[in-house]
């Protein structure tokens, strides 16, 4: 049971390293654990996460590992069996094994769990007074120390049998990161758009010791400070938006990529335009798309170089024709002589580098209204989900030199 | 938990969840840097100084800015000053171990008895800089390279790193960790960090502003939610203002200590406007 939950993480897609497995498994032989499933619950999630985007994943998978288990003992026990030479974890080399016991203070395994359950005893005998000392009721050994309100998040007194009810309650639902989406997570997403380059204009703030050094060798000895430009970043982004009607449900989501980008700092140039349901000869220059306020798309082609990264944020979803037909624009008043496909591939040549971001998940793709659109969109641009695991490796995308 | 003398247990200023306490306990026995994370104002900072006086064993402070590097937090040798010197004739140049000044972690790492080390905001500096201290915070000994000195911790120091979240912290860095969430407090849990605080604050006060506070931070809209320490400056401002706590739910006074942008300011007068109009349409 104790090495299933291991296996039980990683299917969980927890990253659990063997060096964190490890270092659970001395804590466990320090006796952290003491009697409390609890407890062992706590020190486990402490040890082998690392952050609280998996607490989730955690729940869950403690559930399913330790559903029924009434106390730690039953895990330390599957703990012992495991150092007393039922090593199953793939991977562990001999000078593993070897570093694992060096770690356990060169004991030997009979002497540690003599120990071990000594201590168990001692607990026994401090805390409970009781024949059932393990398992079923009784207060943590940790907790209920007077001055501190005891049993705030795992609720009640019984905080035995209840480590597996608090992991069935999902309290970290909303921390997922594949399913919420925090204008901060897109932040550290888009941290990853940089680029550090020394050829440009700043100040020259920055020691250059080398030079510093040959300078005043030059000038016989007589201190000369050199000075040189620190690093930059040298991205540059231009974000392109669907601002039509079928974006409305949405909106929520990108207003966050919004603010996420206004508040990205680092990057060197930000242009945005907006268009409707596709690209044609006019991008505008404000949600609300009004002819009265937009720019031909050649001169904005013109005006961005090549190096800008290019995002385009839409459903892609509308009826084919806008995409594939001459004055196939959704504005009756208006007229595009090149369909709007023609437009998109040649933003794509323009670019070096380019990425959709379709608010709609990526498993409706095949399914929804406009599932020929994206498509046919996506056989010109890379397209991902406007979720922080799809900005991620969109931003990978972006970064990756061609 | 093997040697009594050693185990954390809380500070009567600093009320710590007992998850957190013990895994304080973990990290402080494996050895291994604590990693905590949570909102602001969650009291992330004040944990290592609870840490410190609740271990008898001094703080260190590196408080990390958007410019800190690795090094700078091990030694700094101050070359311009050896320059000028050499320039000038001031003291002995050829000593080098003179311009050698050591950085909060090369000071932890030098001390003679265990100290707690706080590394805070771990995530404001460059991505690459917890990687640079990878082998540092493991093996505990740097050398200074311009003396050839190597510095080792007779006594492994208690490390607690703070993160907002601002950065993805490395995989390789976090697998050395202890890792803790602290979660924004129940309303439980806040009312004892509140009497730390402030022991003898009026009942009546402390229910309504609570009532007032909670009610704050769920509406919609609002983007930087009041916390913790917030609201223990709120509570200082209501109790010196002598504002009648019957006024509080109704006029929020003192706003800005609470929220900090005018958004939010106008956001939470928006939904006290509606609140008063339901509340009269009820009647």
């Amino acid at each position: 049971m104790f090495t299933h939950f291991f296996f039980l993480l990683r299917a969980h897609k927890v990253p659990v390293s063997l060096t964190e497995w490890l270092a659970l498994t001395e804590a466990l032989a320090k006796g952290l654990a003491l009697s409390d499933l609890s407890v062992f619950y706590a020190l486990a999630r402490a040890v082998l996460v690392k952050s609280e985007a998996y607490y989730d994943q955690y729940d869950q998978a403690f559930q399913e590992a330790f559903a029924g288990v009434e106390s730690v003992a039953e895990i330390t026990d599957q703990v012992w069996d495991w150092l007393n030479g039922d090593f199953d974890l793939p991977g562990l080399t001999a000078a593993e094994r070897a570093a694992l016991a060096a770690g356990l203070g060169g004991m030997g395994l009979d002497e540690l769990q003599r120990l071990f359950e000594e201590r168990l005893r001692e607990q026994k005998e401090e805390h409970h007074g009781g024949s059932h000392w393990i398992g079923t009721r009784g207060t943590s050994p940790l907790g209920h120390s007077g001055a501190h309100p005891g049993g705030i998040r795992i609720g009640g007194q019984s905080r035995n049998s209840t480590a597996v009810k608090v992991a069935a309650e999902r309290r970290y639902k909303g921390y997922r990161t594949d399913a919420t989406v925090g204008v901060r997570q897109l932040e550290t997403a888009l941290r990853r758009l940089r680029q550090l380059s020394t050829r440009n204009d700043g100040p020259l703030d920055e020691l250059d010791l080398d030079a510093t050094i040959d300078s005043t060798a030059d000038h016989a000895g007589l201190l000369h400070l050199e000075w040189r430009r620190p690093r930059r970043n040298q991205t540059r982004v231009a974000l392109l938006m669907d601002a039509g009607g079928s974006m409305h449900p949405h909106i929520n989501v990108c207003n966050r990529l919004f603010t996420a980008l206004d508040r990205a700092t680092h990057l060197k140039d930000l242009r945005r335009y907006y268009f409707h349901n596709c690209v044609y000869d006019h991008l505008y220059l404000d949600p609300t798309c009004h002819p009265r306020n937009s720019v031909p798309t050649a001169r904005v082609l013109q005006e961005l170089s090549r190096d800008y990264k290019l995002v385009l944020v839409g459903d892609a979803s509308m009826a084919p024709s806008e995409l594939l037909e001459r004055n196939g624009i959704i504005w009756w008043s208006m007229a595009n002589e090149e369909p709007g496909m023609e437009w998109l591939r040649r933003l794509d040549r323009h670019f070096h580098r380019c990425a959709w971001m379709n608010p709609v998940h990526e498993r409706h793709w095949g399914s929804i209204y406009g599932r020929d659109t994206i498509a046919l969109v996506r056989n010109v641009f890379p397209m991902f989900e406007l979720t922080v695991d799809g900005l991620t490796d969109a931003v990978k995308n972006l970064m990756v030199r061609r | 938990m093997t040697d009594r003398a050693s185990t954390y247990a809380g500070t009567s200023d600093y009320i710590a969840s007992p998850e957190l306490r013990q895994t304080v306990n973990v990290a402080v026995v494996l050895q291994r840097p604590l990693l905590i994370k949570g909102e602001p104002g969650t009291g992330k900072t004040m944990l290592a100084q609870s840490i410190a006086q609740g271990l008898g064993m001094p703080l260190i402070s590196w408080n990390v800015k958007s410019t800190s590097k690795a090094q700078d937090g091990l030694y700094v040798y101050d070359t311009v000053q050896r320059l000028y010197d050499s320039q000038f004739g001031d003291g002995d140049v050829a000593d080098i171990s003179r311009y050698i000044r050591l950085g909060q972690l090369g000071s932890a790492l030098a001390a003679e008895e265990r100290v707690v080390l706080l590394i805070d905001e771990i995530d404001k500096a460059d991505l690459e800089f917890p990687n640079d201290l990878l082998w540092e915070l493991d093996q505990m000994d740097f050398t200074i390279a311009e003396t050839k000195e190597t510095v080792k911790a007779k006594q492994r120091p208690v490390v607690v790193i703070t993160s907002n979240a601002e950065k993805e912290l490395p995989d390789a860095f976090l697998r050395r960790c202890v890792f803790h969430y602290i979660e924004f407090p129940s309303e439980e849990h806040m009312r004892s960090i509140v009497l730390v605080h402030h022991p003898d604050l009026e009942e009546r006060l402390l229910d309504l502003a609570m009532e007032t506070f909670y009610w704050l931070r769920e509406i919609p809209g609002i983007q930087k939610k009041p916390s913790t320490s917030e609201l223990i400056d709120w509570l200082q401002a209501l109790a010196i203002g002598g504002i009648d706590p019957e006024e509080i739910s109704r006029r929020l006074p003192f706003l800005g200590v609470l929220l900090k942008k005018d958004r939010d300011i106008d956001a939470a007068s928006f939904a006290l406007r509606n609140k008063g109009a339901t509340r009269a349409g009820g009647r």
